[in-house]
């Protein structure tokens, strides 16, 4: 085939998604309200999350039980990129984005103008969000990898865990202070209260106790703000950049990226893993390196779905642990294992389904619950199984399941 | 195995799965009962007043949330039997709709979007944890809708916006009363802090103590830390003992709290041990029993207190509730409503600016946790009540006036 046509393959699925995501953020946006706005934005953000997990969990066949860890790496160091650059170059923290981002709130996109400088500064963050997040995905997959089943499981535990805890050490965040706390002694300009600042404590080591002085945020370097990720009180001061644009074009990619890595040679290799570990390795696949390049893909991904995340709703150290990384292997469980329309799908119910279910009261978890475990029971590999939704084969399953249903309408018993 | 050759039959199966499809939607048509916590989805009567609540009805905080709400729900319950709240001459009923945000930040932002866009609220009510608020308040804040937190005591709750506003004291103050307590009242002058570190209340509550308690001429003698959903504390406790503390000053919450107590009366450490809110729970006194006597906690009000707004929330609630004795929680949703309801009098309108004003001038409010003025930072300027665990009971032992 003639290069043209090869790079117009290629670059297919990355113009779909762009164009669907402008389609999706100036066309259908217009129609939904922010709380819909909201939630397509946290499906998308959970469909990232979900397809990478697809990657380790349903492509290789690894069992990783910590994805949240990198979520929460790729959220923190991408929210701190923003807020404190946003501080330093600006001095306050309002968002300075085109038609593009920024818009999730009672503002019509159309208002804003074609480019804002906080757009690139959003998306070099989600970057560096996404490039730490691989790059701790290598330090923990490099041992970790080594090892076979359950112990890479309690490995990726542990790393979700200490991220969790280091987060909630961190110190305070920066915050608006009383002018005269800051800068004492000195008359504040007109209409100046309160300026940003952060709080230093000191121990003085003669007495043992602890002096609280603030420096004002103009004073200090930025690789002092931006470790000041709000500790155990979260981070909920980044600038709102995410839109459905964003979320939208990210979800899209990470979907073309793992479908095309699924058809590589690159993900044969990974799904020969999966298959018989010893086999594959016999056939010349040196498993420990394909499984720790899945690895870091999925962290990466999770990482961008991390800074996504941390511009749109605040960070959380208490909810970045090991129930958040449940919640993700159960869409990709529910998806099917290595199903990555499937992991979309079931990211798109287990976001949606406990909103909807919110008439229910206090009834609603209890019956989110039961609707998993009869999944479960009818379906134990998931709702598309390794199929995708694009595969001929499981139309063909599903036409041939009813025309059974048809022609032994009693087969009831003992099929 | 049965659901094993259920699963095989692909009969039973779509019938399962009809069932299971029916029981949802006939859940979803049964109209939600109007109890605490209930809440009955949007359409609102023209002429209704409708404002929201969001809280912890589920998770860890459950019972945090679920007081708040019993609190709101009486005050809205007195308005609506009182014919309404007269809005410019027109009496209106008030319509309350809670939502649940399962004690996590994360979800709290869609909640308040969903109050807003949804169900069309004048204000919203909530969070009780600073951490959740500081996910709500935003949302509020940029509709231009007014919060009011019953309970969120953190400083930086209220530095959202000037549409978010709290009914509580703040921290800073919960520990310089503290402090003030145990040096002029106990007259005690060597204390020692146990932290939890995973909570920004504890951590900063400990700060402010430590600060007023040492301007006060009283030494902080040692400090140590622990995590929530910790079980033993006996080296920490110990290491403690060696500096001689008279009281211990522990700002966590009431399931460690009372892990610790038992602990230290088990080392023989008999001084006083002193906290904030965070201790304000029936649990508290449950697992600890004996061994919090001679304990005492900074609280927004105290149920003996004899003053006559205490009283007559006390009995109005335990007639709604079954005779449930109301927590700090619960008084703090009340007043937090009727702060709310005399503004929009006030007002005249239930329009997010002008309604927003009418809150800020709130003076002298006389509500269940004392007489409310919301300061220039939109802060409640209130007294603060100590409790002390005597013959196992709380009873009211001093009141702080603000500084």
């Amino acid at each position: 085939m003639p290069t043209h046509v090869l790079v117009a393959r290629a670059a297919l699925p990355f113009l779909v998604s762009l164009l669907l995501a402008l389609l999706l953020h100036f066309g259908v946006a217009r129609f939904l309200d922010d709380y819909d706005r909201g939630l397509v934005m946290s499906v998308g953000i959970n469909i990232m999350l979900a397809v990478s997990l697809t990657m380790v969990n349903g492509f290789t066949g690894q069992f990783s039980i910590g994805h949240a860890g990198f979520l929460g790496v790729g959220g923190y160091v991408a929210g701190a990129v923003t807020y404190a650059t946003s501080l330093k170059l600006y001095g306050d923290l309002e968002t300075r984005g085109s038609m593009l981002s920024g818009t999730s709130l009672n503002v019509d996109p159309a208002t804003l103008s074609w480019f804002g400088q906080g757009d690139l500064l959003f998306v070099a963050s989600l970057l560096a969000g996404g490039c730490a997040a691989a790059l701790i995905g290598y330090v923990v997959g490099l041992p970790s990898l080594r090892l076979r089943g359950d112990y890479l499981a309690i490995v990726t535990l542990g790393f979700g865990e200490i991220v969790r805890v280091l987060i909630q050490r961190t110190d305070k965040t920066a915050a608006l202070q009383a002018w005269d706390r800051v800068h004492p002694g000195v008359p504040a300009p007109e209409g100046v209260s309160r300026v940003f600042a952060i709080e230093n404590s000191v121990l003085d080591p003669a007495t043992g106790l602890s002096q609280t002085t603030y420096t004002a945020v103009s004073d200090a370097n930025w690789f002092e703000i931006a470790p000041r990720v709000g500790g155990s009180l979260g981070f909920s001061a980044v600038p709102d950049y995410t839109s459905i644009f964003w979320v939208v074009l990210f979800a899209g990619v990470t979907i073309a990226v793992a479908s095309r890595i699924k058809r590589s040679t690159f993900g044969r290799a990974f799904l020969s893993i999966r298959e018989d570990e010893i086999a594959s390795e016999a056939m010349g696949v040196d498993t420990v390196r394909y499984k720790v390049r899945a690895f870091v893909i999925a962290a990466f991904f999770a990482g961008l779905a991390g800074g996504l995340f941390a511009h749109f709703k605040s960070m959380n150290p208490n909810e970045i642990g090991f129930a958040r990384s449940f919640d993700i292997v159960i869409m990709v469980v529910l998806g099917g294992l290595g199903s990555i329309s499937g992991a979309s799908i079931a990211a798109i119910i287990v976001t949606l389904l406990p909103e909807w279910l919110r008439g229910l009261d206090q009834y609603r978890m209890i019956i989110w619950a039961l609707a998993l475990i009869l999944m479960m029971i009818f379906r134990p590999q998931g709702l598309l199984g390794v199929r995708e939704i694009w595969d001929k084969a499981l139309w063909q399953g599903l036409v041939r399941f009813i025309k059974r249903e048809k022609s032994s309408p009693k087969a009831g018993g003992g099929a | 195995m049965a659901s094993a050759s259920i699963a095989r039959s692909p009969w039973l199966k779509t019938l399962a799965l009809l069932a299971a499809v029916a029981t949802f939607a006939g859940c979803k048509k049964e109209p939600a009962a109007p109890t605490a916590g209930g809440n009955t989805p949007a359409a609102a009567t023209a002429g209704e007043i409708v404002i929201g609540h969001y809280g912890s009805l589920t998770g860890g905080q459950a019972t945090f949330g679920r007081s708040t709400d019993e609190g709101i729900l009486l005050a809205v319950n007195e308005v609506n039997a009182a014919g309404g709240l007269e809005v410019a001459g027109v009496k209106r009923k008030v319509k309350l709709v809670s939502e649940d945000t399962e004690s996590k930040a994360e979800k709290a932002g869609d909640v308040v979007r969903k109050l807003i866009s949804k169900d069309n609220v004048v204000a919203v009510l909530g969070e009780v944890a600073s951490s959740i608020t500081l996910e709500g308040a935003p949302v509020a804040q940029r509709a231009k809708i007014p919060t009011i937190t019953p309970s969120s005591t953190n400083t930086t709750v209220t530095e959202v916006g000037d549409y978010v506003f709290r009914v509580c004291f703040i921290d800073p103050f919960q520990g310089y009363a503290g402090a003030k307590f145990v040096r002029e009242q106990l007259k005690l002058t060597k204390a020692a802090l146990l932290v939890d570190k995973s909570s920004a209340y504890s951590d900063q509550l400990s700060k402010e103590f430590a600060q007023a308690f040492q301007s006060m001429g009283g030494t902080i003698v040692a400090t140590a830390d622990y995590t929530q959903g910790e079980k033993d504390f006996n080296t920490r406790l110990t290491s403690l003992r060696e500096k001689g503390p008279e009281l211990i000053y522990i700002p966590g919450y009431y399931t460690e709290v009372a892990n610790i107590a038992i602990q230290a009366r088990a080392l023989g450490m008999n001084i006083p041990l002193m906290g904030g809110d965070g201790w304000d729970s029936e649990d508290l006194a449950k697992n600890g029993g004996a061994a919090i006597e001679g304990t005492f906690y900074t609280n927004h009000y105290a149920p003996d207190n004899p003053t006559p707004a205490i009283t007559a929330f006390v009995t109005k609630y335990g007639a709604a509730y079954n005779g449930k004795v109301p927590d700090g929680l619960a008084a703090l949703g009340y007043d937090a409503a009727n702060v709310l309801f005399a503004s929009i009098k006030t007002a005249g309108t239930t329009e997010g600016p002008k309604l927003r004003d009418a809150i800020a001038q709130t003076k002298g409010f006389v509500g269940v946790t004392g007489t409310i003025t919301i300061d220039a930072n939109r802060n409640a300027v209130k007294p603060i009540v100590v409790l002390e665990r005597k013959n196992n009971a709380w009873v009211y032992r001093a009141t702080i006036e603000p500084k």
